[in-house]
């Protein structure tokens, strides 16, 4: 195996929360996701003996769900909503100055490894249409020009945390609903940032 | 027309901090399941909520309490909250995770006290990332105060709740593939029967399967009574509802009202009216899988038995405003691609149909039609959902595949000439 001592702690944590081991297969895959930034065989190897299911049943759940990539990603996976409300609202020219920047066509990462591109379904930020995501953290109201001006800073900068509000203020518009809520929490890898690890179960 | 605020009330009240267990319970928030543990028993909850006649808020419409009614005896019985909000158009359930997580919570521990349920899971769709962190924050809040876990406020009952990310398939809002999905498989539908998971669910265990606004709106309902909430709303629609409003309108958002005005009023008052003032060709009544109605049909009311008599439906309560100057092929075409992309490849009629529609669709939209294709869409459809009734008879396991349908019909019943204007007329042989 090879997992970390760490990382190993983390998925036995995570398969405790569950009645049977086999429900853990999901989040042990965003675990791999983020240490990686893609699923590889050597995590499904891994997985496979930690869950106790064939490498290619692994390997079946992993490629049925969109969030787990098959490929190493870039470290900013940019996510540009293309369903209804978005499309009606102009996500195709967010689309297009997305990918003219990047250079990149849908679901490829550029040779430095900086930016995966993605086209994706509803993200759930339909009244703040056009809507984005970098890392799956909600960017709403983005304009064209806007899209390109995120693509730039995250290219300068290079935040190791991805936070919303902090793309929201700068390059965001109109938004769904009020978030109200200070948040500096965010994502640093393009696994979705939330630690599925701090449950205590006080039962069993 | 105005709001009227009950699930949305304390994240109003209490902007800046209404996530955090202390603002929460600084405002009543915990008490109503405090009492309930302490001293009310769970057929008395059960009474209340079939009193109120709350129907399910995930998008089939189903009576709560019958839902509660049905789930079968068993040692280990389980609740899974339904958080895989991926309808296109909505937006609530994310407001009421991120905003308001422990009315959750709190209407979770009612839920098993009532139904004798000790584990819950919160199944969150994993692009939900900032939504999650907040339920799980509250959820160890909860723990630390000791609402959840061993001896629950005291009494002799204990809880869990397990926050599960998923990983991005729309499917899995089918409660089946949720459920598949949460046992680590893939996320298919699965065959019915067993037809109801309060039966055979999560490891084929009796399993209750609710939605966030669902199971938010248990706080408020137990603390009022189930009667209270009846008198709001009308009558097969009782309480309020959270409704997302998107696409041309000026004020797009979240708003929660009594069900039973006319979209067009909603639109106008709280929507703020179409932008530019321009007028609606067309709407989307209940999320992406509802037919469609025309700009002409905006005294419809908001219920969802108006909705269903009008060969649509409510759904999700996502409602999507398209303008004069939308070109619906292309709107058609986005909808049509999603479901395309979401089907989960099981039953033919949609993993095929799902595909040819949007690859002729496809080339209508950029201007490479043919004449016949009118007619091989509605085919194609018609292998989909046979006859093209509504509501939808199906050849395949889960309604995702009709769904697709929906846009079709939309375009070919109402809009059907401009279609017909993007196929050139005459084609070089």
């Amino acid at each position: 195996m090879s997992w970390d001592d760490k990382l190993l702690k983390q998925a036995k944590k995570i398969i405790k929360l569950y009645p049977q081991k086999r429900s853990a297969l999901g989040p042990l895959l965003h675990l791999a996701q983020s240490k990686d930034g893609y699923i590889s065989d050597d995590s499904i190897s891994v997985i496979s003996e930690l869950v106790g299911i064939t490498e290619v049943q692994v390997k079946s759940v992993s490629t049925f769900y969109s969030m787990y990539k098959q490929e190493p990603t870039g470290k900013y996976l940019l996510s540009v909503c293309k369903s209804i409300s978005c499309e009606i609202n102009n996500s195709s020219e967010v689309i297009n100055k997305v990918q003219e920047f990047t250079g990149l066509n849908n679901n490829e990462t550029d040779e430095e490894e900086l930016f995966t591109f993605e086209a994706v379904e509803c993200i759930g930020a339909c009244g703040g249409a056009p809507a984005l995501q970098v890392n799956y953290e909600t960017v709403e109201g983005v304009t064209p020009e806007n899209a390109i001006n995120l693509c730039k800073w995250l290219k300068e900068i290079k935040p190791d945390v991805v936070v919303a509000d902090e793309m929201q203020e700068n390059f965001g518009g109109i938004k769904s609903f009020d978030w109200a809520i200070q948040d500096n929490s965010g994502a640093t890898s393009t696994a979705p940032g939330f630690q599925t690890l701090k449950t205590t179960k006080v039962k069993k | 027309m105005k709001e009227t605020i009950l699930l949305t009330k304390h994240m109003r009240d209490n902007p800046e901090d209404s996530h955090l267990i202390d603002s929460y319970e600084k405002n009543n928030g915990y008490s109503t399941a405090k009492k309930t543990i302490l001293e009310s028993s769970p057929e008395k909850i059960l009474e209340e909520i079939k009193a109120s006649n709350i129907r399910g808020r995930g998008g089939a419409g189903f009576p709560t309490g019958v839902k509660w009614g049905f789930l079968a005896e068993d040692e280990d019985r389980y609740l899974v909250i339904n958080a895989d909000e991926s309808e296109p158009g909505t937006f609530k359930d994310r407001i009421l995770l991120e905003r308001d997580p422990h009315q959750l919570i709190e209407g979770i521990i009612i839920t098993c006290f009532s139904a004798n349920i000790k584990e819950a899971f919160i199944y969150i769709r994993g692009e939900y990332a900032k939504p999650a962190r907040r339920v799980q924050q509250a959820v160890e809040q909860a723990y630390q105060k000791g609402y959840l876990g061993k001896n629950i406020f005291g009494s002799e009952i204990n809880l869990d709740i397990v926050v599960h990310l998923g990983a991005g398939a729309y499917i899995c809002g089918e409660e089946t593939a949720l459920l598949n999905s949460l046992e680590g498989r893939r996320g298919e539908p699965r065959l019915k029967p067993p037809y109801f998971p309060a039966v055979k669910g999560l490891y084929m265990k009796p399993t209750l399967v609710n939605n966030v606004e669902t199971i938010s709106s248990v706080p408020w309902i137990i603390e009022n009574g189930g009667e209270e909430y009846n008198k709001l709303g009308v009558e097969g629609s009782t309480g309020t509802r959270i409704f997302s409003l998107s696409g041309h309108v000026n004020n797009p958002g979240n708003y929660e009202i009594e069900m039973g005005s006319s979209f067009g009023e909603f639109v106008e008052t709280l929507g703020g009216g179409i932008r530019n003032n321009k007028k609606v060709k067309a709407y989307i009544p209940g999320g992406a899988s509802a037919p469609w109605f025309r700009g002409d049909q905006l005294d419809i009311k908001m219920t969802i038995d108006d909705v269903a008599n009008n060969n649509s439906m409510l759904g999700s309560g996502a409602v999507v405003m398209m303008d004069e100057d939308t070109n619906l092929v292309s709107a058609a075409k986005s909808i049509v691609s999603f479901f395309a992309h979401e089907s989960c490849g099981q039953c033919t009629p949609c993993r095929e149909g799902t595909t040819w529609l949007e690859m002729i669709l496809d080339r209508i939209a950029s201007g490479r039609g043919r004449t016949s294709d009118m007619n091989l869409l509605l085919d194609v459809c018609d292998n989909i959902s046979p006859g093209l009734s509504w509501p939808p008879k199906m050849t395949t396991i889960c309604p995702l595949g009709p769904s697709a349908v929906s846009p079709i019909t939309s375009l070919m019943n109402d809009f059907r000439d401009e279609v017909e204007s993007l196929i050139p007329t005459k084609v070089l042989l």
